[in-house]
């Protein structure tokens, strides 16, 4: 009872903080409005017992990705965001094509009925952080060493950008 | 879940709160003494006997005091960061185990308000969290001098961070566990169980990381008044500016107690069986844990009034060059340590 209260609730909070994300023209607030995002995203991952998943959504997204794009908005100083004429039509038919294909495929997985919804209750907490790091560096081994390297390349990229200016 | 757990958990989050609290008072005291003794001063001693009434005066000055909001800021964002800073400074104490477990009517009561089982993450989180209301208070007074200090902390907390996470992944490589109770239990018995004599360096990168995560002297950048006036709190007047004292202080708190819990066995008595003396040994492991923050909380006085600040340049070095490599080796060698022995 209070569960289904809370997940309403919280549910609730994600969809207009995540609407008012888009519909904001101020960027510092669109910014910490995807950080209330997160949190009550990961409230409902606290409510299906997913506590690891949770916690990283809050550690990763909201603690360290989220301050990383306040950083770069304070420090371009944008204030209201003007419209840019030119990528104006693309820019809309490009996201409501987009949206059009993700109902689409939200709407064939619920009138499929294959069963993907239907996960029994606790099925994220199974093994938690030893599971997470024994499939890691088994089964996934070779995509998160992949992943590293994309970092890597990122990261020399960035000092090389730097460093030309100096 | 039936209404006198409820009851438990409720009374036991109070009382933390109130402890916090009170240490705060204490804390604001205990600074502006320590330091006036420091400097052959006498520091505030007219109000109540020694001038212990002295933060109560201070509170009601702040709440009396007019507040003034300046009129370029951005006012929702401005309201909001004092929150943002002292909501996480206040949660994090939350899972922090003050002592062994009380038997009472019949109940076992953990002494703690959460029990998590990834404790040690959801610190680390919060944490991360806490650098929004800086931030966010630097950028909406819509003044050079907070802008300035917000950035600072920004990339300062964000540095210092990594070499914190390192330094308590070495400790979980120990513990086997990231749940607060069982690196207690890890440390128990002698002296030397201890994570300060078993990770020596952990400890020392965990504690310079904390003072700069806390924005203590000798890495308070934020708010170096040479340079930035008041740092990123300059425009904030009354309650809120007390908002983001208070906030430092609870973060000093909780760092402290953190620091005990991970590195000096928490609420844990060396070459004592605290669960043979039934709730005599309960109160014992608290006056311990009190008795280890407190200690620490006092260093944190020490250093700001020995040590002079650093300059921002050496700080990102000592931050990603010395702190961050040196964790690393530490987290080598113990898992290297793990693997040959176990």
């Amino acid at each position: 009872m209070t569960g289904s209260f809370f997940f309403y609730f919280f549910a609730a909070v994600t969809l207009t903080s995540a609407l008012l994300v888009v519909l904001n023209r101020n960027a510092v607030y669109s910014a910490v409005l995807l950080v209330f995002c997160f949190f009550s995203l990961a409230v409902i991952f606290l409510l299906l017992e997913a506590y690891f998943l949770a916690i990283l959504e809050i550690l990763i997204y909201a603690g360290a990705i989220m301050v990383l794009f306040l950083f770069v908005i304070m420090l371009l100083s944008l204030g209201r965001e003007k419209a840019q004429e030119h990528f104006r039509y693309l820019q809309r038919g490009l996201s409501l094509f987009l949206v059009i294909v993700f109902f689409l495929s939200v709407l064939i997985i619920f009138l499929s009925d294959s069963g993907i919804l239907h996960q029994p209750h606790g099925t994220f907490t199974a093994g938690g952080v030893n599971a997470l790091g024994e499939a890691l560096f088994t089964k996934y081994l070779l995509p998160f060493e992949v992943a590293s390297l994309l970092l890597l390349v990122a990261l020399i990229g960035t000092v090389y950008l730097a460093k030309r200016k100096v | 879940m039936d209404i006198v757990t409820l009851i438990i958990i409720c009374v036991k989050a109070l009382v933390v709160f109130a402890a916090i609290m009170l240490t705060v008072m204490a804390m604001t005291l205990a600074e502006r003494r320590i330091s006036a003794f420091m400097q052959n001063r006498l520091g505030p001693n007219r109000v109540g006997p020694k001038g212990l009434l002295q933060p109560l005066a201070d509170g009601i000055k702040f709440l009396m005091k007019e507040d003034v909001i300046p009129s370029g800021v951005d006012k929702p964002i401005f309201l909001l960061a004092p929150v943002m800073l002292i909501v996480p400074a206040l949660m994090t104490f939350a899972i922090i185990p003050f002592g062994s477990e009380l038997h009472l009517f019949g109940r076992a009561i953990q002494l703690q308000v959460a029990d998590i089982n990834i404790g040690v993450l959801y610190i680390l989180a919060l944490t991360s969290v806490g650098v929004y209301g800086i931030v966010l208070a630097g950028w909406s007074s819509n003044s050079k001098y907070p802008l300035l200090g917000g950035l600072r902390s920004s990339a300062q907390l964000i540095s210092y961070e990594l070499a914190m996470g390192l330094a308590i992944v070495s400790i979980i490589l120990l513990a086997g566990s990231l749940r607060l109770n069982d690196i207690i239990i890890q440390q128990q018995g002698h002296f030397l169980s201890w994570n300060v004599f078993k990770q020596p360096l952990a400890f020392l990168i965990f504690v310079v990381a904390v003072y700069a995560e806390t924005n203590r002297l000798p890495f308070d950048l934020t708010e170096a008044e040479q340079e930035l006036v008041g740092g990123y709190h300059t425009e904030y007047s009354s309650i809120k500016f007390a908002m983001f004292y208070m906030a430092e202080y609870a973060n000093m708190i909780t760092a402290s107690a953190l620091t005990v819990t991970l590195f000096l066995g928490g609420w844990d008595i060396p070459l004592m069986n605290e669960a043979a003396l039934g709730n005599l040994g309960v109160l014992l492991s608290v006056v311990s844990f009190v008795i280890k923050t407190a200690l620490f909380l006092f260093i944190f006085i020490w250093v700001r009034w020995t040590f002079p600040r650093f300059r921002y340049d050496q700080l990102m070095r000592l931050g990603w060059k010395v702190m961050l490599p040196l964790a690393l080796v530490n987290i080598f060698l113990t898992a290297g340590y793990l693997t040959l022995t176990v």
